[in-house]
């Protein structure tokens, strides 16, 4: 029966949330519970809590749905803010994870022949996006989005100054933003020699 | 705070990078500045990116069915604020599908609207997006203010706009006629502005879909000539 919700648009499945229908998030489900357990066993590091942080985050949805506003954001953007936000709070909570990022390449590349092909079409496309920044700009990123560090503890471990963390913050966000929005961005970016 | 450092921290909120304290200081602000809430939305989406960043790996089987008898679990503790006809979903959901013109905007707006979530309409509103949502759905018109539409399973939806109301004691009767022989196919009062039904029979090519009007309860057989009907 939920198959057929799968020609509605995201934000049309919210619509039908907030009315309490469940088959709409079992199809917002379907659509994003992958990459949502991607992000939160990334940034937990542990399946039960990862379990718990994507749990939350769809019942989170599920009960705000009436709240929210296309004009904020999409559906994807919220639910997945929804589910990293909860992943953070958690890894704070109990004080775990944090191992660094992991080595570019490791284990990135190979997800096994469980893995969907549109899903890692865009990872790749967004590592790739990611390679092309500044080191400095790549690793503040990749440690408050995928290592849960507050701006502050960034600044300490980093041994930067806050003003310089959130900068790079500001400066790497926007320098992604360019490179997934725009393909020659990415072909200028690709002829400087900044990484390799 | 002063509200410049607090504008600084649009990326860090967006990437979840702020402490507790921070945050809320931030959220605060974001609900009296419009450009932190534009800046915020367009960060957010590149934010969001770097989830797929990590993507791939499916997750445990059994998560997507906790999820799932989670929220029914919560939903049976809402009481719904008051009784509603149960066309009314039905209703909303059909004036986006039925009428091509119609954006997503008016869609959500129709179904954001109306609160509640009673289990009957759930059921038809299940019934009906599966057939509206069907690639394969045929729209035939009927009449000047309806529309049929037949999934490729051979469940229906009737969908009036602006049909009158029938009248006191009065409804309209629906009806699939399958060689020359009618068999009723559900009630629809009219005068709601906009009338969806689901028929209760299933229809397949060739029959022929009819309305008339007929004595409210409805009647078995037609009594009156229909005042649509349509082949499919």
């Amino acid at each position: 029966m939920a198959r057929g919700l799968a020609h509605l648009s995201d934000e049309a499945l919210v619509a039908l949330m907030a009315r309490s229908e469940e088959v709409a998030l079992a199809e917002l489900y379907d659509r994003f519970g992958r990459v949502a357990w991607g992000i939160a066993f990334r940034v937990l590091r542990d399946r039960a809590l990862a379990e718990d942080a994507v749990q939350d985050a769809f019942l989170g949805a599920w009960r705000g749905a009436a709240g929210f506003a296309p004009e904020r954001g999409s559906v994807r953007s919220w639910l997945l803010t929804l589910v990293h936000r909860r992943a953070v709070d958690l890894v704070r909570r109990e004080e775990r994870r944090r191992v660094d990022p992991e080595p570019e390449d490791h284990g990135r590349v190979e997800r096994g022949a469980d893995d969907d092909a549109l899903l890692r079409l865009e990872r790749e496309r967004v590592q790739a996006a990611l390679a092309r920044l500044p080191d400095r700009e790549r690793e503040t990123l990749e440690l408050a989005y995928y290592g849960g560090f507050t701006q502050s503890e960034l600044a300490e471990r980093l041994g930067a100054p806050l003003g310089t963390i959130k900068s790079r913050m500001f400066s790497g966000l926007a320098h992604l933003r360019e490179l997934l929005t725009d393909p020659e961005q990415m072909e200028r970016w690709r002829t400087s020699p900044s990484t390799s | 705070m002063a509200n410049e450092s607090l504008h600084e921290l649009t990326p860090a909120y967006a990437l979840d990078a702020l402490d507790a304290r921070e945050r809320v200081a931030y959220e605060e602000h974001l609900a009296g500045c419009a450009d932190c809430r534009r800046e915020l939305a367009s960060f957010g989406e590149t934010v969001s990116a770097l989830a797929y960043g990590e993507a791939g790996e499916a997750p445990p089987p059994e998560l997507r069915s906790r999820i799932l008898t989670a929220a029914a679990a919560e939903r049976k503790n809402v009481v719904p604020l008051r009784p509603r006809t149960f066309s009314r979903p039905l209703a909303a959901i059909a004036a986006a599908a039925a009428c091509a013109a119609v954006g997503f905007g008016v869609w959500a707006a129709t179904l954001r609207s109306s609160l509640g979530g009673e289990r009957q309409a759930a059921a038809n509103l299940r019934a009906a997006a599966a057939v509206l949502g069907d690639p394969a759905a045929q729209r035939v018109r009927l009449g000047a203010r309806s529309t049929l539409v037949v999934g490729s399973t051979g469940d229906a939806v009737l969908v009036a706009s602006d049909l009158p109301a029938a009248g006191p004691g009065k409804t309209y009767e629906a009806w699939v006629i399958s060689a020359g022989h009618p068999v009723a196919a559900g009630l629809v009062g009219g005068g709601h502005g906009l009338d969806v039904l689901r028929l209760t029979r299933q229809v397949r090519h060739g029959d022929v879909v009819a309305m008339t009007i007929e004595r409210a309860g409805g009647v078995s057989q037609p009594t009156s000539a229909p005042i649509a009907h349509a082949q499919v």
